[in-house]
C-alpha cells in the first residue's frame, strides 16, 4: 500500500502496537529545557528511575535567561532557581547541557538543527509546542507535555495515537519582499487555528521546495498555530549539505548510511492524504495579523475587519473581543496603525538569514523616534555569525538594541516584555492575549516587515524598502 | 494517578472560543519547579485586575462556580502552548473535567495524564449544557457509563476506551510502558545496526 512520509517514519519507530491503535513509539531524539522538565526529573528521582539514553537527550536553558549583561547571572530568583535546577538535573542524569554561558546556548529549536541534532527520518520531541520546526528536516517532530517528557526520559518511547495526513501544496514562485512567514501567516489564516486539529502536515509543491533550509524551519514552526500535531517537508540535497559537517551530525560511514536512509525518504507519489489544500505563490502577499490569535491575518494592504459583516456568532463576538484587547477600529488601513516597539528574534525567525533580511531593510536608515526595538539572536553562533558579517553595526547604527540569544519577549518570561497597551511588530509566533506582557499588543509579522515598521514608525509594507 | 470518580458539580460555562494555555495560566506561574500550587493563578488575567484584586464578576470568581469541578468552555480549548502547568492549574483549582466542542491534541493528552477527564460533545449540546449551567444546580458526570446527567435530560459521550481505562484505575502510563521493556530493549538492537548513526556510538 502506498505511504505518506508521516506514514512511513511512523511505522519506522513502532515498538509495539495496541488492537485499538495506541501505539509504542522510539524516541530518537529528545530536546528539553528548564521550564517543562523540572517536574519530570522530580518524577524519575520519586520513582527511583534513570534516563533511558542519555546520549538521545540534549539540554539547554532558553526561556528564562537574560538577554542583557549576563555577567551577574539571573536576578529573577524564580527563573534562577529553574535555570541551576536544570543544571543539577542535567548532571545527576547525565545528560548533555549547554549552559548559559556556552556560546552554543541558544533557543532550543534553534541549536538542534544548528548542532545537526536534528537529523531526517528520525522523531525528535520536546516539552514546547514548536517542535514542529524540526519537521523542515523530514522528521516527525511534535511537543509534548511534561508528564510526556518524564515518560520519554525513562523508556525513549511515547504513547501515541495515529493523527490523518493533510497535505499542503505551494506551488509558484514567491513575490519580492515575501518570506516563508507570510506563506504560512496566510495558511494559517486560511485552515484556521483548528484547521489541522488532528493532522500531521506535509508541505509540498515547487515553492516549498525552492525555499531554503531556513525558511523551511519558519513553516515548519508555526504549524501548531494551525493545530496540527507536527508539520513536515520532504528532505531534499539542501537539507543534507545543510546537516553535512555539523558537530553531532553522523561521521564518516555512517554518514554514508544514513545519507543512503535519508534519501528515499518521500510520500509514494499515489499516497493518499485525507485533506489537502493548494495555494499559489503569486497569491501570497506581506501578512500581518490585526488580532489576538495567528488566524487573525491580512495582507499590508489590508484594513481591519468588521464583526458586524459576521454571521457566525461565536466568530463575531471574538471578533469583537480580540478589537477591543488590540485598542483596534474596524475598517482601519493596517498601514495607519502605529506601533512602539520591534521584536526580532524567536525560534521562528531568530537565525542568521532572519536577521540578513532585516538588516538588509534597515541599512543606512534610522528607525522612527518613538519607536524602541530589539534584535535577539537565536543563538550564540547566531550571534557570532551576525557580528562576523557586520549585521550587529548595521542594526545599532540604525537604532535597535543587539542582544545576547535567547527567547526573550517571544513570551516576556524573562525581563523583556511590553506594557499594557504597548504595540509591537514581532517577528515570533504568538499574538495571544498578554503573551508578550500583560495588556502588550503583538502584531506578527516577517522580519523584513518588522524592519519596516521600525523605519515607519507604523505597520508598513516591506516592499516600500526594497531596492 | 487519582483514580477516576463520578463528578457531582455545578459546571462552569466560560463562553468564549480558543481559550489558549497562555490564558489559562500566563507564563509568569511557568517559573515554578513543581506541580502544585498554581490553581490560585488560574485564568489569572481574566481573573484579577493589574493590582491583583480579583475580578468580581469573573465567573470562576463567583459563588457557586468558585467551586465547581467541571468546566464548560468554547471550541479549540487549550490551543497554543504544551505546558501542562494549564491542566496542572486547573486540577489545582478543583476542576477535574473540562467539556467542549474540541481541543488542542497536546492540551488534549495532558488531561489524562493528570486525571483530568476532557469531554468531547457536538455544539448543540454544549449549547444545552450551557443553558443549564445558569439554574446553578448540580450535574453529574459519570465516566464509566459515558454519561452527563443533568435535570431529567442525559448526555452520552464518546471515550477512547484506553484512555477511560487509564483514568478510572488511575493507571501510571510509565509502568505500562516498562512493562514492555523487553520490546523497547530488542527495538534499540535492530537500530543500532539498521541506522547506526542515531546512537552515534
Ligand atoms: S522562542 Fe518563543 S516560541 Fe520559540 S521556544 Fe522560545 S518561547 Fe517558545
Amino acid at each position: 500500500m502506498s505511504k505518506t512520509l508521516y506514514d512511513k517514519i511512523w511505522d519506522d519507530h513502532l515498538v509495539h502496537a495496541q488492537e485499538d491503535g495506541t501505539s509504542l513509539l522510539y524516541v530518537d531524539r529528545h530536546l528539553v529545557h528548564e521550564v517543562t522538565s523540572p517536574q519530570a526529573f522530580e518524577g524519575l528521582r520519586n520513582s527511583n528511575r534513570k534516563v533511558r539514553k542519555p546520549n538521545l537527550t540534549l539540554a539547554v536553558a532558553d526561556h528564562n535567561v537574560p538577554t542583557s549583561d549576563r555577567s551577574k547571572g539571573i536576578s529573577d530568583e524564580e527563573s534562577r532557581l529553574q535555570v541551576e535546577t536544570l543544571e543539577k538535573n542535567c548532571e545527576e542524569f547525565g545528560i548533555k547541557l549547554f549552559g548559559m554561558d556556552d556560546k552554543r546556548q541558544g533557543i532550543v529549536h534553534i541549536i538542534g538543527p544548528e548542532q545537526g541534532f536534528t537529523q531526517p527520518g528520525s522523531i525528535i520531541v520536546c516539552g514546547d509546542s514548536h517542535t514542529a520546526t524540526h519537521g523542515a528536516f523530514g522528521s516527525l517532530a511534535f511537543g509534548i507535555g511534561t508528564s510526556e517528557v518524564e515518560h520519554v526520559l525513562a523508556t525513549q518511547t511515547l504513547v501515541q495515537k495515529k493523527s490523518k495526513n493533510f497535505r499542503i501544496k505551494v506551488d509558484g514562485k514567491l513575490s519580492i519582499g515575501v518570506t516563508s512567514k507570510d506563506v504560512i501567516l496566510q495558511i494559517i489564516g486560511k485552515i484556521g487555528t483548528a484547521g489541522g486539529t488532528g493532522y500531521v502536515i506535509e508541505y509540498a509543491g515547487s515553492l516549498i521546495s525552492s525555499l531554503s533550509v531556513e525558511q523551511r524551519m519558519t513553516i515548519c514552526n508555526m504549524t501548531i498555530e494551525g493545530g496540527a500535531r507536527a508539520g513536515l517537508i520532504e528532505p531534499d540535497q539542501k537539507i543534507f549539505d545543510y546537516l553535512k559537517g555539523r558537530p553531532m551530525a553522523p561521521k564518516k560511514e555512517n554518514w554514508d548510511k544514513a545519507l543512503d536512509y535519508w534519501s528515499k525518504l518521500k510520500s509514494d507519489n499515489d499516497a493518499s492524504f485525507d485533506k489537502e489544500v493548494t495555494l499559489d505563490g503569486k497569491d501570497i502577499m506581506p501578512m500581518v495579523t490585526w488580532g489576538t490569535s495567528p488566524q487573525d491575518v491580512i495582507s499590508i494592504d489590508g484594513r481591519i475587519p468588521n464583526p458586524d459583516n459576521e454571521a457566525d456568532e461565536d466568530r463575531k463576538n471574538s471578533i469583537e473581543r480580540s478589537l477591543k484587547y488590540m485598542g483596534l477600529k474596524p475598517g482601519t488601513a493596517i498601514k495607519d496603525v502605529k506601533i512602539d516597539k520591534v521584536f526580532i528574534g524567536s525560534c521562528t525567525n531568530g537565525r542568521i538569514e532572519d536577521l540578513r533580511d532585516a538588516a538588509k531593510i534597515i541599512k543606512n536608515k534610522k528607525i522612527a523616534q518613538h519607536v524602541y526595538a530589539m534584535v535577539v539572536p537565536g543563538s550564540g553562533l547566531v550571534k557570532q555569525q551576525a557580528e562576523q558579517e557586520g549585521l550587529d553595526k548595521v542594526f545599532k547604527e540604525s537604532g535597535f538594541d543587539w542582544r545576547e540569544p535567547g527567547c526573550s519577549m517571544c513570551l516576556a518570561m524573562n525581563a523583556d516584555k511590553l506594557k499594557p497597551e504597548e504595540r509591537c511588530a514581532s517577528t515570533s509566533n504568538r499574538n495571544f492575549e498578554g503573551r508578550q506582557g500583560r495588556g502588550g499588543r503583538t502584531h506578527l509579522v516577517s522580519p523584513g516587515m518588522a524592519a519596516a515598521a521600525a523605519i515607519s514608525g507604523s505597520l508598513d509594507d516591506v516592499r516600500k524598502y526594497q531596492n | 494517578m487519582q483514580k477516576f470518580k463520578t463528578i457531582k458539580s455545578i459546571p462552569a460555562y466560560l463562553p468564549i472560543v480558543n481559550i489558549d494555555t497562555d490564558m489559562i495560566i500566563p507564563k509568569q506561574f511557568l517559573k515554578t519547579i513543581k506541580r502544585t500550587g498554581l490553581g490560585k493563578n488560574l485564568f489569572y488575567e481574566m481573573r484579577y485586575n493589574e493590582k491583583g484584586v480579583p475580578i468580581e464578576d469573573f465567573i470562576l470568581n463567583t459563588s457557586p462556580f468558585n467551586n465547581s469541578e467541571i468546566l464548560i468552555a468554547g471550541k479549540n480549548f487549550g490551543c497554543g502552548s504544551s505546558r501542562e502547568h494549564a491542566p496542572w492549574a486547573l486540577l489545582d483549582f478543583g476542576i477535574t473535567c473540562v467539556v467542549s466542542s474540541s481541543y488542542a491534541d497536546i492540551f488534549y493528552n495532558n488531561c489524562f495524564k493528570n486525571g483530568i477527564l476532557p469531554i468531547v460533545l457536538p455544539e448543540a449540546k454544549i449549547k444545552e449544557l450551557s443553558e443549564y449551567s445558569k439554574r446553578k444546580e448540580e450535574i453529574i458526570v459519570n465516566l464509566e457509563e459515558q454519561k452527563i446527567t443533568f435535570g431529567n435530560n442525559e448526555i452520552d459521550f464518546e471515550i477512547d476506551q484506553f484512555k477511560k481505562k487509564c483514568l478510572l484505575e488511575g493507571l501510571d502510563d510509565i509502568a505500562l510502558s516498562l512493562e514492555k521493556n523487553p520490546k523497547i530493549t530488542e527495538f534499540e538492537k535492530k537500530l543500532s545496526s539498521n541506522k547506526p548513526w542515531i546512537f552515534n556510538d
